[in-house]
């Protein structure tokens, strides 16, 4: 289980992006976040957004419309 | 992050005042600041009023050949020759922020708040300021006042600099 979910759901670009962010903020280093979106653009953004931050990307899901992200808090 | 010595940087130069136009540099210099850059934006000229304390942000469909509205289950192009009767831009400004609300798209002001709460460093230009007769109170609080020497000044120790 996550430490956190964030149900981005139903946003578009740049919100999910945004939102997780600042849900990365209360999830203790080492912990993790799971995000939860819509929004198809938020594959490849998900993977950029972790390959900048430094974050790591555990997984990445598609199940039908939904997206499934699991973001490690790295720092 | 910002503030390390390894941050990276990114200025912009925000030009343009209109609703559409509105949504490039936010969206960016938000999803840069999440990103962790240290993110600098520059308003000149019509840019400048995204800055206003109350927006109200209208598109205009003459001269935007590219535009086209879904409506009716196709997409229905703007000939300028629609545009000159009046209410037509009304309309159009209407139908985009409705587009806006359905497909959950940020509004500006979500975004300039957003953009504001992650630190990124505004620079109202003080030329146009002068020159289209804004006063501070009209600005929001929070960015300072410059002109293009003090945008320069960013741009040379971005990574990324951008117009838009």
């Amino acid at each position: 289980m996550a430490d956190q979910v964030l149900d981005a759901k139903g946003l578009n670009c740049p919100l999910p992006i945004l939102k997780a962010k600042k849900a990365l903020k209360d999830v203790p280093i080492g912990g993790t976040l799971q995000v939860l979106a819509t929004d198809p653009g938020a594959v490849k953004d998900f993977e950029a957004f972790c390959r900048t931050t430094g974050n790591d990307l555990l997984e990445s899901k598609a199940e039908g419309k939904q997206f499934e992200f699991l973001i490690k808090r790295t720092s | 992050m910002a503030g390390e010595i390894n941050t990276k940087r990114m200025s912009m130069i925000v030009t343009k005042g209109s609703l559409d136009w509105a949504y490039p540099p936010f969206i960016l210099a938000t999803t840069a600041a999440a990103m962790g850059l240290d993110v600098t934006m520059f308003f000149t000229f019509y840019g400048l009023t995204l800055l206003k304390k109350k927006l109200d942000l209208k598109i205009s469909t003459l001269g935007n050949p590219a535009m086209e509205m879904p409506m009716f289950g196709m997409h229905i192009g703007m000939p300028n020759l629609v545009s000159a009767i009046p209410g037509v831009d009304a309309a159009a400004t209407t139908m985009m922020k409705n587009l806006i609300k359905k497909k959950g798209v940020a509004s500006i002001e979500e975004l300039r708040e957003m953009a504001i709460e992650a630190d990124v460093k505004m620079i109202a230009c003080q030329m146009t300021m002068d020159l289209f007769e804004y006063t501070k109170d009209d600005m929001i609080e929070g960015p300072v006042l410059g002109g293009a020497a003090t945008y320069i000044e960013t741009a040379t120790k971005s990574d990324i600099n951008l117009f838009i």
